[in-house]
């Protein structure tokens, strides 16, 4: 016994020396890499001289934190495990998980459908406003287009980087029909959508025989044709002044505004700007929800099953009878059509919009929230969005940060390292996304969630 | 021809050339209705490509494939097909396809041809169960109102695939794979993947079923319970059945007609006891150069 302690312990000792090593030579790495970019800051003095600024405790906090993070790291990994118990948990993860899957979806929509009330409680009439729209409505809408674009790389494993041009085809048609026809929102919407799905089909035909990185290439090419038309063919869309007075939407016919006609008239209300921002988080929630269902109806029935196994094997599609052109064609609509919708939203919304809200970054974000919730999964994609949107949100109201590093500290400006490293830690602990397992769409005796491992992420 | 079943399949002067590769030359053989013809040849004899053919994974450079389904057709029928331009024709009996002008999804949903893989394709992260539903999609696609009502839950769907889930359940039994409905496929071993494979074609319905070896990888008690598989098949359901296989123990105990290949010709064309004693294919399966054939033949011959 006292020897076997013995060897124990000098594996250990062995072990930690290993991690203290290694933990250097990251701490080396990232010396080298912080001397060139944070040791030295150029300023420009009064005689618009250069001179530099040292900032040598910058580098010293980075080289300490790679040192730190990595031994720490080392050392729990290091940590002796219980392989039974995790065993056991192995085993009865099916039925826990998809408890936990069932109380996630049940508890956030319960908390969807009360968040305004929630938030007027909390906050008040005055904080409301911000945090419906700002939260709520801006979070529901990135879940809309993070289900929309899940049906076309989640389930039918196309790799679509252009999916903004959608969303962009839905906002300005819903602009142009509102302001050249005169037409309200509530007709404008199913509109913008079918003119989504109908771009979406005249994508998809020049597509249909690439693959893989091609198809991003080429839907990501589509995306910046889009954008550019919208910047350049001023006549029609304005360039880049945009277009404004867009129509917005009315509640059966009622107008939010402060005439006699308006909502709170009718309901005999103080008129208040809060009345609409409720009203388009309940529409915007609507139409998420509409997504959703229709996408797990999709699923279970012939044309979602085609998706997915033209996601899993496409020769073998095509050896079973599947006209695959068509089902690739599908996807692409459906996915664009729910784009369309909630770019019809967004115009709605914001009364507004111009070629900049549209840009590249934004179907990276989409793309990423997809990614992130795990392929195919509606759940995983509703966390990811509320993660992301949400967590940049909440960087504005992070003020307390500049009592802490100064007056010039922007926390905002760091949105994207700290989106960054959201992605690299989730893809070494889940690289699969947050739900990394697949639900059947039809079972014999029990339904079993698929492994990760197993589900294919398509080749295009 | 009294006595000797119908063709379904005939093969007629089938060319293949990829760039100046000539992978099959001016093939003509057919298949017997509810019979088993297997392919057989050496390594790259161009057996694959001629199912690549059949199946419309490759537009063949010339030749006729001819597929009639409900009896010999009239000569006039298939002469007035082919000059129409037209890919497939009712006759007074049935229906006769011409298979090089149809596209792979119609072969498998109009021609009612099904086929499998020498590397095994299914769908890994869908289970068994989805496998064998994915297979019978046209069916339940047209009983969803391409999926309208299927959308809104239209009770004609529902009926569909409780039908479908039934004649899935049948071919799992058939494949022993009942117990393992709902795990994903690519979580079964070698031999019942390839089984399933073989009963997801069979969820297509098919008239013929082509098999790119399907004893590959399989180890002798799993290939002799093939064997009895795929004669159940041709005996229960008079599934055509053509074969590509290099075991020959399988090949000699289930085929009715061998067609030999080599270097994408024909060499030898007739039941296995003819084609066991054809000096050409003892020369072609053991190597022998072309200039020695005749010294070989010579030797064999009694």
């Amino acid at each position: 016994m006292a020897v076997d302690a013995a060897a124990a312990h000098r594996t250990m000792a062995a072990k930690l020396i290993a991690a203290v090593k290694d933990a250097s030579g990251a701490a080396l790495l990232a010396l080298g890499l912080a001397v060139p970019i944070l040791a030295l800051r150029t300023e420009q003095n009064i005689s618009n001289e250069l001179i530099l600024q040292p900032r040598w405790g910058y580098v010293a906090v980075a080289v300490l934190a790679a040192f730190g993070g990595r031994l720490l790291y080392l050392l729990i990994a290091a940590l002796p495990r219980r392989p039974p118990a995790a065993a056991q948990a192995a085993a009865a993860v099916g039925p826990a998980r998809r408890f936990l899957g069932r109380v996630v979806a049940g508890g956030g929509l319960l908390v969807l459908l009360l968040y305004p009330l929630l938030t007027l409680a909390l906050v008040g009439t005055s904080g409301a406003i911000k945090w419906i729209d700002n939260f709520g409505i801006q979070i529901m809408i990135y879940i809309m287009l993070g289900w929309g674009l899940n049906i076309v790389v989640g389930l039918a494993g196309l790799l679509d980087l252009g999916y903004v041009a959608f969303y962009a085809v839905g906002a300005y048609s819903t602009a142009l029909l509102a302001q050249t026809f005169g037409l309200g929102f509530w007709i404008c919407l199913p509109l913008a959508g079918i003119l989504a799905a109908f771009w979406g089909i005249l994508l998809g035909f020049p597509v249909l025989r690439l693959r893989g990185d091609y198809l991003a290439i080429v839907t990501l090419a589509f995306g910046e044709i889009i954008r550019l038309v919208l910047v350049n063919w001023v006549p029609v869309t304005g360039g880049y002044a945009g277009i404004s007075g867009i129509a917005r939407p009315t509640f059966f016919g009622l107008p939010f505004n402060a005439s006699d006609t308006g909502f709170a008239a009718f309901f005999g209300l103080e008129f208040s700007p809060l009345h609409r921002t409720i009203f388009l988080f309940y529409v915007i929630l609507a139409l998420a929800l509409l997504t959703n269902w229709v996408t797990l109806r999709l699923r279970r029935l012939p044309m979602g099953r085609a998706w997915e196994a033209l996601r899993e094997d496409e020769i073998a599609c095509r050896s079973l009878g599947i006209n695959t052109t068509n089902t690739k064609l599908t996807a692409f609509a459906i996915g664009a059509g729910f784009g369309g919708f909630a770019g019809s939203f967004f115009a709605a919304r914001q009364g507004f919009i111009s070629p900049e809200s549209f840009t590249f970054i934004e179907s990276a974000i989409v793309l990423a929230i997809v990614v992130l919730g795990g392929m195919g999964s509606q759940v995983g994609v509703a966390i990811a969005a509320v993660v992301m949107i949400g967590g940049t949100e909440i960087l504005r109201e992070l003020d307390w940060l500049k009592q802490l590093f100064g007056p010039d500290f922007e926390p905002t400006h760091y949105r994207m390292l700290l989106f960054g490293f959201a992605m690299v830690l989730l893809m070494i602990w889940k690289p699969r996304g947050l739900v990394g397992y697949r639900q059947p769409s039809i079972f014999l005796a029990e339904r079993r969630a698929v492994r990760a491992d197993m589900v294919k992420e398509g080749h295009g | 021809m009294s006595g000797s079943p119908a063709t379904l399949l005939s093969v007629e002067h089938l060319t293949m050339r990829f760039g100046g590769l000539v992978a099959i030359d001016d093939l003509s053989f057919t298949a017997a209705q509810g019979e088993i013809t297997a392919i057989i040849g050496p390594n790259g004899a161009g057996k694959t490509t001629v199912f690549n053919c059949i199946t419309g994974f490759y537009k063949p450079t010339c030749g006729r494939l001819l597929l009639s389904l409900g009896g010999p057709p009239a000569a006039a029928d298939v002469a007035a097909l082919t000059a129409s331009g037209l890919r497939s024709r009712v006759t007074p009996t049935g229906s006769i396809f011409l298979l090089e002008r149809m596209p792979d999804h119609e072969i498998v949903a109009q021609a009612r041809v099904a086929r499998t893989f020498q590397n095994i394709r299914l769908f890994p992260g869908m289970t068994v169960l989805e496998n064998l539903i994915v297979a019978q999609h046209n069916t339940l696609m047209a009983a969803s109102g391409f999926t309208v009502l299927g959308l809104l839950g239209a009770r004609r769907y529902r009926e569909a695939e409780a039908e479908a889930v039934e004649r899935a359940k049948h071919w799992l039994d058939k494949v022993g794979l009942i117990d393992r409905a709902d795990d994903p496929a690519g979580d079964l071993p070698y031999g019942a993947q390839r089984r399933l494979e073989i009963a997801r074609a069979m969820c297509t319905q098919p008239q013929l079923l082509c098999l790119d070896e399907p004893a590959a990888g399989l180890n002798p008690r799993e290939s002799s319970d093939l064997t009895r598989f795929l004669q159940s098949i041709q005996r229960e359901h008079g599934t055509t059945i053509l074969l590509i296989e290099h075991d020959m123990s399988v090949v000699m105990e289930i085929s009715h007609h061998i067609v030999v290949l080599e270097y994408g010709q024909k060499i030898a064309d007739g039941t296995p006891e003819q084609v066991r004693n054809d000096p050409r294919v003892i020369a072609a399966y053991l190597g022998v150069e072309d200039k020695e054939v005749e010294k070989v033949e010579a030797e064999i011959a009694p």
